[in-house]
């Protein structure tokens, strides 16, 4: 369980004032000055230290991503875009940092933007995340006034400013160089790697693309160090983090929490329990509607980080804890990630083009038992001809889920062609 | 030079290649859709996956670059694995109409489905229609055999410079579109060649043969000067298609939309059998009866009262025919040149394009004068602009202004701004001097001007003062938009001495001074202004205007018809070679003239090809050395005079329609009316 001085998202229910008054009583912007003149090598080697991963669903670590960024300027600026395009069905973790601790993120831009040498940084949030939005531009407007930011950011004579670009509502811009794409005004369509952002990113400048969390957190990792950090959670699964748990629980909520909690102490703690009890559980979606379920034996042991989830052929994503009860039509609500993967592919590629579209169809007989039993199987092998196949991530996403139906809930999928088959007998006589 | 590992065999190759051109080097072939060598690296078909080591996913082989120590292997089952899946995504959505397609047996999906396709499909839903687009009169599109591998996109946005094309909608529902329009692209044929499947095809061909019921010949074009390599498909005496061939120093791998789709033109207003004018009307005769009344009319007719002009697409061997004919007939009226321009034959230097069209990807600054090259030669256009695009490149332009799909600056409209230019004034001359490799291309409106010959000698001085032609470099071009014309002027089928030019000729004629005219082939003169009482013999293949004016018309071969020798622009000497044989009683050019010749007066020395090709290169050795260029030497041409303050005209009113060819064919009719150009575009009265 995390210790109330260890929370670093102290107005996460927004019941304090957002503004800078608000933030700095919570310790924002509190000797940033002192942090930058860590110089752009300390800061790196921190974060490094701490082991913190990135927030945003791969979980990289952040200090050894901020390090490819290059060490000299050849005349090109650097750039820090933060993704807050949040949009994984499941996540709503970076909305409550961006509407209730913007200062967070905030301080947090100027310190890891430091760090790769940028001067400017560029917030790209979710177009439906009007609100929010405001609320950062507000907060930028304080920071400005405030002397935070600007041309002289926290006195320390490094110039930075922060930008507000507001996406259109596509999924896939979430993706970082479909981010960066979009930004430049093109079709948010990812782009291939090799060359990576860090060499070649925002307007071919070197650019990071980092998570709204990932940033907010680093700050503080500075002021507290990198072994108060690393002494939370596990080894490689370091620090704090926000879990948005939802679905059938009896309080769903967005908690801050130690990695590697256990799944059902965090259920059970903070989310009012499963509805109807634990033995009412018939699955769970740990990580964001794009990583494998897992069923509720599973449930019962596995802690809630990066490396436990994997061992269970799952992962952590963005810690979007999907509840499902066995009140659940699990084949329906697979089926219905599959159609949202579907509308959202950008198309470019072969494989997620016309793969999700016929992983979708062929979800959605199943759903009606409609099929016959070796479609299971070759469904199974059709997500295995997306996965790693594709340009972005999107093809896995679309594919780990089903990849997760079948291999936990086969009898399930069997049971229903075999009762529409013995349907279809029983009318036809 | 990284070393890599593909497949266990050790290989080096050149810094920046990518693993899929490393693999070619190495031997081992990797499918691709999407990769193209002449476009930019999209890798979104997936085809070219290949294992990599230390790489836990596959990787797309065409967009990883070469590294030191790569270890790559194709041949695993990991590899095999993606290819065959991706290319069962590929088919789930596809048609599979390949015996109703036009890409059917030249298609590219087609032959890798062969490799890597199942023999079943395991996709049991409907499959996606997607609705036809519409891209004007020269491609045809069935959308729903797309496989979005946006090579089109690629082409029209980088190549053409026109963006036209793009994809619209996500994910399954992703569709090429365009404009709902023709594409305004003088290159929009080749959307056809780069289309690896059947969804962008050629419309005028659509559905009137199988590739493989053609017979292919190695050719080169002559609807423009450019001489691009081309390969004529025909099937018995119809030619059925022209295909551009690959030739990097003139065409690379495109064909501009006049030279592919003209050949309809081949097989209509054909002059199939000879024709004499009796009582004011022209009466089907046989060639007895016509060169009967050649003889006739000739003779007692004394050599300075005879006349004879080349026309823009003739081969050299029947310019040095004709001209051997005239000079036995002891008339020194003769001349190539039937649109005036004042090219000086002496120089061979002073009316080529030195720079040669593989040349210019070298220069950084370009002066455009009195040229249009979009239209008077599409494919030196899209090499200037590729060369824009690797950047660094100033292009400036005197003249009518135009759209060339690259930054101009326009400098001025006539031949005042030039003399600045050559006095060292202006903007422009800065970016001359400067530049380590400048260009002027002096296009044909500048040359067919009365003071044509002043605006050639300023032109020399323009590149002299700038020093563009030096001992690595030569910098002075001509911009030539007849096929025949550089062949003429290095045969010299140009007047002798006291002999008359074209405008001599025309003038002659029409006072009576000149008899009997004597047209190979020579269309674009003004019929007008022959006198009524002019003998015209008209040699050629089409009944275009000079066939109307004809008392006498030979019936000739058209370029795809005889075996001739064209030079192109930059000075390329280069064969056509004999795809379907004549019409009717149409003959190979020269035989015509040397079966004349016999009649007429003495016979012309040659029995054969193999003689008169003889017969070219004592007149001229520029004619033995076959696609080469020759650095050509530099002289005092042009004459100081007298400049007309008038701004340049154009040399290309219409691109679709330019000489008989193009002219008859019903395609370029189209595409004409559909840009807007040629005589169908003017309002009816029933317009609003």
């Amino acid at each position: 369980m995390l210790q109330d001085q260890d929370r670093i998202f102290t107005n996460l229910y927004g019941l304090h004032d957002w503004g800078l008054k608000g933030a700095r009583q919570r310790g924002v912007w509190d000797g940033t000055k002192k942090l930058l003149e860590l110089g752009r090598d300390g800061i790196v080697q921190q974060i490094k230290d701490s082991q913190l991963r990135g927030r945003g669903g791969a979980g990289f670590p952040a200090g050894l991503k901020w390090s490819f960024m290059p060490k000299e300027n050849d005349g090109r600026p650097h750039y820090l875009v933060v993704n807050a395009d949040e949009s994984e069905p499941g996540s709503c973790k970076d909305r409550e940092i961006l509407r209730n601790d913007p200062h967070r993120l905030l301080e947090g831009c100027l310190v890891a933007g430091f760090a790769m040498g940028a001067n400017a940084c560029y917030i790209y949030i979710r177009g439906e995340y009007v609100l929010e939005s405001q609320r950062l531009e507000a907060a930028i407007e304080q920071a400005y006034e405030a002397g935070l930011i600007g041309k002289d950011a926290c006195g320390s004579g490094w110039p930075y400013d922060i930008y507000v670009h507001r996406g259109a509502g596509a999924y896939i811009c979430g993706e970082e160089t479909a981010l960066l794409e979009s930004m430049e005004g093109k079709k948010g369509q990812p782009r291939l790697k090799p060359p990576f952002p860090a060499a070649m990113g925002l307007y071919g400048c070197p650019t990071t693309v980092t998570n709204v969390e990932t940033i907010a957190v680093s700050p503080e990792i500075l002021r507290r160090g990198a072994d108060w950090w690393a002494a939370l959670g596990r080894p490689n699964n370091t620090g704090t983090k926000i879990f948005s748990i939802s679905g059938h629980v009896n309080t769903p909520c967005n908690v801050e929490e130690e990695m590697g909690i256990p799944l059902r102490d965090l259920i059970d703690t903070h989310a009012g329990g499963v509805r109807g009890g634990w033995d009412n559980l018939l699955a769970v979606i740990p990580g964001g509607s794009s990583v494998p379920c897992i069923p509720k034996p599973t449930c019962g042991s596995v802690r809630m980080d990066f490396d436990s989830l994997r061992d269970v052929k799952s992962g952590l994503g963005t810690a979007a804890v999907i509840v499902m009860d066995k009140s659940t039509d699990i084949v329906a609500a697979i089926a219905n990630l599959s159609h949202f993967y579907m509308h959202e592919s950008c198309g470019q590629c072969t494989p997620c083009r016309e793969g999700t579209g016929w992983m979708w169809r062929v979800m959605e007989r199943l759903v009606r038992g409609d099929a016959h039993i070796d479609e299971i199987d070759s469904l199974l092998e059709v997500t295995h001809e997306v996965e790693g196949h594709t340009i972005c991530a999107l093809g896995d996403a679309a594919a780990w889920p089903i990849q997760g139906l079948i291999r936990h809930f086969r009898p399930e999928l069997e049971k229903r062609i075999l009762d529409a088959k013995k349907r279809g007998q029983v009318a036809a006589e | 030079m990284p070393k890599l590992t593909i497949d266990g065999r050790e290989i080096e190759v050149a810094d920046g290649l990518t693993v899929l051109q490393a693999c070619e080097l190495a031997g081992v072939e990797i499918p691709r859709f999407c990769y193209h060598e002449r476009l930019s690296v999209a890798g979104n078909c997936r085809m070219c996956l290949v294992e990599m080591e230390r790489s836990p996913k596959p990787v797309a082989s065409c967009a990883m670059p070469v590294g030191e120590g790569m270890v790559i292997r194709t041949d695993t089952p990991l590899v095999e694995k993606a290819r065959k899946g991706v290319m069962e995504f590929l088919l789930i959505n596809h048609p599979l109409d390949c015996p109703i397609c036009d890409q059917g047996g030249e298609c590219d999906l087609q032959d890798q489905a062969m490799a890597y396709g199942s023999d079943r499909g395991r996709f049991e839903e409907n499959k996606r229609a997607v609705k036809e687009k519409y891209m004007g009169p020269l491609i045809k599109t069935i959308m729903t055999r797309c496989i979005h591998c946006t090579r089109c996109v690629r082409f029209a946005t980088e190549v053409a410079g026109v963006e036209e094309i793009g994809a619209l909608g996500r994910g399954e529902h992703l569709e090429i579109s365009t404009l709902e329009q023709a594409i305004n692209s003088e290159l929009s044929g080749n959307l056809a060649d780069v289309c690896p499947v059947g969804a962008l095809t050629s419309r005028p061909y659509a559905f009137t043969a199988r590739s493989w019921e053609l017979r292919k010949t190695n050719s080169v074009d002559t609807l423009d000067a450019v001489g691009s390599n081309i390969r004529i498909d025909s099937r018995g005496r119809e030619v059925m298609r022209v295909l551009p061939r690959l030739h990097e120093d003139v065409n690379e791998e495109w064909l501009a939309d006049k030279s592919r789709y003209s050949c309809d033109g081949l097989g209509r207003q054909r002059l199939d059998r000879p024709y004499v004018r009796r009582d004011g009307k022209l009466r089907e005769a046989s060639w007895e009866e016509a060169f009967g009344a050649i003889r006739e009319r000739l003779s007692g007719v004394s050599g300075d009262k005879i006349a004879a002009l080349a026309g823009d697409q003739c081969d050299a061997e029947s310019m040095m025919a004709l001209k051997d004919l005239m000079t036995s007939l002891k008339s020194p009226n003769l001349d190539c040149r039937q649109d005036g321009a004042k090219l000086d034959p002496n120089h061979r230097g002073g009316y080529l394009f030195n720079t040669g069209i593989a040349g210019i990807e070298q220069a950084d600054a370009i002066l455009l004068v009195a040229a249009n090259p979009r239209w008077e030669a599409p494919l030196i256009n899209a090499r200037i602009r590729k060369r824009f695009l690797s950047g660094g490149l100033e292009v400036g332009a005197i003249g009518v202004p135009k759209d060339l799909s690259y930054p101009v600056a326009q400098l001025g409209a006539g031949p005042d701004t030039l003399a600045e230019l050559a006095a060292g004034k202006g903007d422009f001359a800065k970016v001359l001097k400067g530049a380590e490799r400048p260009m002027i291309v002096l296009g044909m409106a500048g040359l067919t001007r009365p003071d044509g010959a002043a605006v050639l000698a300023l032109a020399r001085q323009v590149a002299e003062k700038f020093n563009m032609v030096r001992d690595s470099w030569n910098g002075f071009n001509v911009l030539h938009t007849a096929a025949a014309r550089v062949a003429g002027l290095d045969l010299g089928f140009v007047p002798g001495s006291g002999g008359r030019d074209v405008e001599g000729i025309l003038d002659g004629a029409a006072k009576g001074e000149i008899e009997a005219l004597y047209l190979l082939g020579a269309d674009e003169i003004d019929m007008s202004r022959l006198g009524g009482e002019t003998f015209v013999i008209y040699q050629g293949h089409h009944g275009d205007s000079g066939a109307h004016r004809a008392d006498v018309i030979l019936p000739g071969a058209a370029y795809t018809e005889k075996n001739g020798t064209y030079t192109n622009t930059e000075g390329r000497v280069q064969l056509g070679r004999l795809a379907a044989f004549p019409p009717g009683e149409a003959r190979e050019d020269w035989t015509i003239l040397r079966a004349l010749s016999e009649v007429v007066g003495t016979r012309l020395p040659y029995d054969n090809l193999g003689e008169l090709r003889q017969r070219l290169i004592e007149v001229n050795a520029v004619f033995a050395a076959l696609d080469t260029l020759e650095p050509a030497a530099w002289g005092d041409f042009g004459a100081a005079g007298k400049l007309d303050a008038a701004p340049f005209g154009v040399a290309v009113e219409n691109y679709y329609m330019t000489d008989p060819i193009s002219r008859a064919s019903e395609t370029m009719a189209k595409c004409a009316a559909e840009l807007g150009l040629g005589p169908q575009a003017k309002a009816t009265g029933t317009d609003g």
